[in-house]
């Protein structure tokens, strides 16, 4: 089962469900992982897989239904006041959408010192500029001074997106949940900005849960750390990236590989595909029985993956897989 | 001082982006001076004047003179006080309340949403004139500040409905979240994030409260409802229907003269919500 | 200004042959020039796609072939000729009937997002017929007939698919259900406009699959335009870069894609990550792209080019023909040919820092 190794950050057993009209959905089930100081975990799967949100309740802005996130060793959603106002801030978010995450009426300058007046950060509005100023340095938004009286409309989605990381940056924290940051910005300035976060990590000991439908984004960035798979609201693959790139085992996380096409002409026509037995997804409301990727999945056993949810095992090389057939063959089972 | 010019200049430049918006503000602040100004430089004409009755307009007499054979335009400058006292404060009231009520409907939610929702369905479904018809009968509407407090009181339901559609969906934005992340507080998340981000929405509401409070009034006044002491244009409107103007022809300046008033001034409440959805919006503020 | 007609490609075989066009916007601020004075050729059977950053303005381009710009929008001058058999017309001078005929018996275009158009109370069946009806084919059992083929061929059920409602199909079948709807009267131009953006990675392998398959069966010319370097890779026969409203560089899809002549598109190769192998360096293109109001003098990229000499700071450089099937509008491609575009590498780290 899950080991929690000097997690800072944990998930144990999450479970979130949601109020459908007079059902209940639920959108996460048994979600565990831990995350240390400066490591790298990235969340990869297809839409209405559930790591939107786990993104949000590992940022505390979201409580679990089931289970519990800790840090620090103390669950969350028990702690006193100070003890969550500490957790809090050291857990920041960036979401996808550089157009809906600044608040259009206000300038950089509020954007950024808000936070630093309000917890002290900055005793006095010199101080507050004079560190916007050096936050707005270390994104690269150089010279600060042309941006920090500028309203949102006025930047590029690229520049946007490094006023959300430096907004994030103002409460020192230890962990930032980049939700697709990167998903919607051209392909010569996502770069950059994954190198700037790579950065904060190195220079700053950020840890990051990174949201992603990109297996090629979540490779380059998370090469030092580790993947999770997620399917309908379950972790079937975690490990090391190599390993989840190069060498994946769970079925679906083979599918997506080779189903992504990639920007290298040979490489992609000439890929192996997975064939799945059906392209539907099946819906959060009706989820299958056993192993929710059974219907789809070409290892299929009647008797075996329709009848009990596998659990995540240990498969060497630090990779945990939920899937009956792959435990069964590696004779962990 | 350059900058102060600058600044004068920049808000010149964004006022008159719109030109109908400004039209309609230039005809705001001529009502506000005609009625709370005019008073003291136009005495009100009392004195009835056999000889000088349903006179068309003159030099005399700018806009004619009533059945009574006084100045028309004297009783225009005192009669709008009154309508804009109760259009603001009503308008102002019910816009209060309406924000008010519908943040904390969309924020707290549970039965305080529940509570408010239904509060405001009810008050939404008492027909207004025949309460106010009522009311009147049992209280004195001797005060326009009272007069105010219930048209008020009475419409706010309708904006509050539309300020909790607009605070929830405003609350699930990204930058909502991310406020809420940084722990900036719950006063600067209604304060600083959501309200900023209607503001132009609730002025706007405003205006259009300010109006309809004053179609009720000068309704109520009309019918009688309301005793107003004193020259009102809804009172002048009210005599003049009572006296039969409506039957001569000379007496047409007697009964347009009020429904003018209201009209202009209802059309340029209307033209300078125009405005203020530049005003604030900072992109255009930016551009110009 | 002297037609380029007389170029045609040697065995003068062509679907689609745009000559110079110009094409603006009007916005607040002044003309937009969306696109600059782009020229190509799309040979019969052929996909070639477009590719670049959004604002390069190949969305723009797209619309323009086949005149649903905006109405902001003016093509400035130009010609967009097309040939049918031996017939060569320009739809740049089409009257209305012609150009209606065009936009549907000839080429069919598919726009981004549109799979989230269809009407949510019809059935799937309505809406074809409604479609097909619209444009001249009346008798309802032969579009039936030919609508379960083309169903068929993009591996659609027909039945199922034909009775339901949009709500009840995936972003992916809908989208294949336009792609069958756009080959009913079997165009011998496609245009797509970002096919697969906003779908998730097993239903856009589907759709690829699907297109990859109907090239090969049907005979129809392809125009991709799309920002996602990966979908050329897996489609195109040929890629066209464009940047600032201007085409950089055409070239078949292994020169586009192994040995880039123009720095943007070194930049652009280099600056996506692939999945095969150890994890390799990426390139991110220092600063940002030109305000297309008033477009940098010379070469438009000049700003951002670690090549740049004063000669690409005044004069542009012509899309010119550098090898077989390969063009390229850079005065020092020779240079990126012989370093393949380490000076772009070096460059952008220095620049990262």
């Amino acid at each position: 089962m899950t080991q929690h190794t000097n997690g800072v950050l944990e998930l144990v057993h999450v479970e979130r469900t949601f109020k459908v009209g007079r059902r209940f959905v639920r959108v996460l089930d048994d979600i565990s992982f831990s995350i240390g100081k400066g490591d790298i975990l990235c969340l990869v799967g297809e839409s209405g897989c559930g790591k939107t949100t786990t993104g949000k309740i590992v940022a505390g802005l979201l409580p679990p239904t089931g289970g519990e996130i800790r840090f620090l060793g103390q669950n969350v959603w028990e702690m006193n006041k100070e003890e969550f106002r500490h957790y809090r801030r050291a857990v920041q978010i960036i979401h996808q959408d550089p157009y809906s995450s600044l608040n259009p009426t206000q300038r950089v300058s509020t954007i950024l010192t808000a936070p630093l007046l309000r917890h002290g950060i900055a005793r006095n509005h010199k101080e507050a500029k004079e560190k916007a100023l050096e936050l707005l340095r270390i994104v690269d938004l150089t010279p600060p001074e042309d941006f920090y009286n500028k309203y949102p409309h006025q930047l590029s989605g690229g520049q946007r997106q490094r006023v959300s990381v430096a907004r994030a940056l103002t409460v020192n924290p230890e962990f930032l949940v980049a939700d697709e940051a990167v998903s919607m910005l051209d392909v010569s300035i996502r770069v950059s900005l994954l190198q700037m976060l790579e950065r904060l990590r190195n220079q700053m000991g950020v840890a990051y849960l990174f949201i992603t439908h990109d297996l090629a984004v979540a490779k380059y960035f998370a090469w030092e750390g580790r993947i999770a798979v997620m399917y309908l609201g379950r972790i079937v693959e975690i490990g090391p990236t190599p390993q989840i790139i190069n060498n994946p085992r769970h079925p679906y996380t083979k599918a997506l590989l080779s189903a992504i096409p990639e920007a290298d002409p040979k490489a992609t026509r000439s890929k192996e595909r997975v064939h799945l037995r059906s392209l539907d997804v099946p819906s959060l409301l009706n989820v299958p029985s056993g192993c929710s990727f059974h219907p789809r999945c070409p290892l299929y056993e009647a008797g075996l993956c329709d009848a009990t949810v596998p659990q995540l095992v240990d498969v060497g090389d630090g990779v945990q897989v939920a899937c009956h057939v792959v435990a069964r063959e590696q004779g962990v089972a | 001082m350059s900058s102060f010019w600058q600044n004068v200049r920049r808000t010149f430049r964004l006022l008159t982006y719109n030109k109908v918006g400004f039209i309609g503000l230039l005809g705001v602040i001529f009502f506000i001076l005609l009625s709370f100004v005019g008073p003291y430089v136009v005495p009100l004409d009392t004195q009835t004047k056999v000889d000088k009755i349903y006179q068309p307009p003159s030099s005399e007499f700018w806009l004619g003179t009533d059945s009574e054979g006084r100045d028309i335009f004297s009783q225009i400058v005192h009669g709008g006080k009154d309508v804009l006292v109760v259009a603001f404060l009503a308008g102002f009231i019910s816009t209060t309340i309406a924000v008010l009520f519908g943040s904390l409907s969309a924020l707290a939610g549970g039965w305080v949403d529940n509570a408010i929702m239904a509060l405001a369905d009810i008050v939404l479904t008492i027909p207004q004139f025949p309460l106010l018809a009522v009311l009147a009968g049992l209280v004195k509407f001797n005060n326009v500040t009272l007069l105010a407090l219930i048209l008020g009181v009475l419409s706010w339901p309708a904006l509050t409905r539309a300020i909790r559609a607009q605070v929830l969906s405003l609350r699930e934005r990204e930058f909502v979240e991310a406020a809420r992340a940084l722990d900036l507080g719950t006063r600067h998340i209604i304060l600083k994030e959501i309200l900023p981000n209607m503001m132009s929405y609730i002025a706007i509401n405003l205006i259009f409260a300010m109006t309809a409070a004053i179609y009720a009034q000068v309704g109520l006044v009309f019918l009688g409802l309301v005793p107003f002491s004193g020259s009102n244009w809804g009172v002048m409107l009210s005599l003049a229907w009572t006296r039969g103007a409506i039957f001569y022809k000379g007496s047409l300046w007697y009964i347009m003269a009020p429904v003018a008033a209201i009209a202009l001034f209802q059309l340029s409440l209307v033209s300078f919500t125009r405005l203020l959805e530049e005003i604030f919006n900072p992109r255009l503020r930016t551009s110009v | 200004m002297k037609s380029a007609t007389e170029n045609v490609p040697s065995d003068g075989q062509f679907t689609l042959k745009v000559e110079d066009l110009w094409v603006t916007y009007l916005a607040e601020r002044g003309k937009v020039k969306a696109v600059r004075g782009v020229s190509f050729t799309l040979r019969p059977g052929e996909t070639l796609a477009f590719i670049g950053e959004s604002g390069c303005g190949k969305t723009t381009l797209g619309l323009s072939l086949i005149r649903l710009l905006p109405s902001t929008a003016e093509v400035e001058k130009g010609h967009i000729l097309y040939r049918r058999d031996t017939e060569v017309m320009d739809v740049l001078q089409m009257n209305d009937r012609e150009l209606r005929q065009f936009r549907w018996k000839e080429c069919a275009m598919i726009f981004q997002g549109a799979q989230n158009a269809f009407n949510p109370v019809l059935r799937i069946w309505a809406q074809v017929l409604d479609t097909a009806r619209s444009h001249g084919v009346t008798n309802k059992k032969e579009i039936r007939q030919r609508m379960e083929d083309l169903f068929r061929l993009v591996q659609l059920e027909p039945e199922r698919v034909l009775r339901a409602y949009p709500h009840q199909l995936s972003g992916g079948m809908r989208q294949r259900v336009l792609i069958a709807l756009g080959l009913l009267l079997k165009p011998p131009l496609v245009i797509l406009d970002e096919p697969t953006t906003a779908l998730d990675i097993l239903t856009q392998r589907s759709v690829i699959d699907v297109l990859r398959d109907i090239k090969e069966k049907m005979d129809f010319s392809l125009i991709l335009i799309s920002h996602d370097l990966s979908l050329a890779a897996e489609l195109a026969d040929r890629v066209a870069t464009m940047y600032a409203g201007k085409l950089v560089e055409v070239a078949n899809v292994w020169d586009t894609y192994y040995h880039p002549l123009h720095p943007y598109t070194v930049g652009l190769i280099h600056a996506v990550p692939t999945l095969a192998g150890e994890r390799e360096e990426l390139i991110s293109i220092p600063g940002s792209p030109p305000d297309l109001i008033d477009p940098p003098k010379g070469c438009a990229f000049h700003p951002r080019c670690p090549y740049a000499t004063e000669k690409c700071r005044t004069e542009e450089p012509p899309l010119i023909p550098v090898a077989q099937d390969h063009e390229v509008a850079c005065w020092h491609w020779q240079q990126v040919q012989e370093d393949g575009g380490q000076r772009m590498m070096v460059y952008s780290e220095a620049k990262a820092g």
